[in-house]
């Protein structure tokens, strides 16, 4: 995948559902539409679901990737 | 718009900020509104606590009288032990306790005609839950006046009432004095000390009027204008009447002969 500009880099390690979305979604709401957040994850389960709630909110998901062992980050553009 | 929650506000709040059309944008909201709850009774327990916890940043409380052992039946906001306080004392130790980012402002007097102009000009959302018809006539005419909107329930044995008037446009909502255009005589309508009442009827029409100021204050749904809600607790059934705005109305009609506040005589002093 083409590598995109990253606006905004947010680390939720030691967060675990739901506040990882709640926090990614605090950050996302004050942004601008097109910027993009990078958001790192440990806790499993929310490498699903961010990237589900954040679709369910009309954001776009770019990319999920696991980036070391029990290591993630999710790559959202802020559409609305 | 910006904002900075707590770590404690972000897990207070996460239910809110999860839902689409709330939000950290409408928490904010929330936070930075104003809401006047007349009456710490069996309406005000459950809508003050419920817009406390919800975060709504400032909330006044009217109530001129003390916690009676025959208000506990309902009125969820006090206790045994504060029987003979002031209401708008034990209601603000209650709330206090629930959600320290709410600022509690205490009116510890009765409505009347020089001083409800004072306690609802700061507000944006005025909820009725007294138990008279003159503090409600006043409350209704002060809200029309300063163009504010106002959430008015009423319950009485299984029955409870709801309909929101809308006067930052008065052009399209109806007013209180058109389903009333003036108190009944007095006695023709009883009290609930007189009547009674389950207590839960409080519960559900105040907490639907916590709802209503919650909508009114987020901008989303539709709130309950030129509508009156109905609900029977004996059959569980609730149901809705349209409420028209009354072109003769004295208060908002073509021809409107009431332009300032009216006292009416309270048809009896009992407390509830």
């Amino acid at each position: 995948m083409e590598k995109v500009k990253v606006d905004r880099e947010l680390d939720l390690r030691g967060e675990v559902c739901p506040f990882t979305f709640v926090k990614s979604k605090l950050i996302i709401e004050q942004m601008e539409p097109g910027q993009v957040l990078k958001v790192i994850l440990d806790y499993k389960p929310s490498v699903e679901n961010v990237p589900k709630s954040m679709r369910e909110e009309g954001q776009e998901v770019l990319e999920v990737k696991q980036i070391d062992k029990n290591l993630w980050e999710v790559i959202v553009r802020k559409v609305r | 718009m910006s904002f900075q929650f707590t770590e404690e506000q972000i897990k207070r709040y996460s239910r809110h900020i999860i839902l689409p059309e709330v939000g950290g944008k409408g928490q904010q909201k929330l936070l930075d509104a104003k809401v006047l709850v007349i009456g710490a009774g069996g309406l005000g327990s459950p809508s003050l606590y419920y817009l406390a916890a919800a975060g709504v940043g400032t909330i006044g409380i009217v109530d001129f009288d003390v916690v009676d052992f025959s208000n506990l039946q309902r009125q969820i906001l006090h206790s045994t032990e504060r029987v003979g306080k002031p209401k708008v004392e034990s209601a603000k130790m209650t709330l206090e306790a629930l959600n320290p980012d709410v600022k509690i402002t205490a009116y510890n007097e009765r409505i009347h005609k020089g001083n409800v102009i004072d306690i609802v000009k700061d507000y944006d959302v005025i909820l009725d839950g007294s138990d008279n018809f003159p503090t409600r006539f006043l409350i209704n005419d002060a809200c029309f006046f300063l163009g504010k909107p106002l959430v008015s329930a009423a319950i009485l044995r299984f029955e409870g009432q709801l309909t929101t008037f809308d006067y930052r446009n008065k052009d399209v909502s109806p007013c209180y004095r058109c389903l009333f255009p003036e108190p009944p005589p007095p006695g023709l309508v009883p009290s609930c000390q007189e009547a009674g009442l389950l207590g839960v009827v409080g519960g559900i029409m105040g907490t639907l009027q916590a709802n209503e100021a919650l909508k009114l204050i987020l901008e989303i749904g539709e709130p309950l204008i030129g509508k009156l809600l109905v609900f029977d607790a004996l059959t569980t059934e609730f149901n809705v009447v349209k409420l028209r705005k009354d072109k003769k109305c004295p208060l908002c009609g073509e021809k409107p002969v009431i332009k300032e506040l009216i006292e009416y005589e309270q048809a009896c002093d009992v407390h509830f």
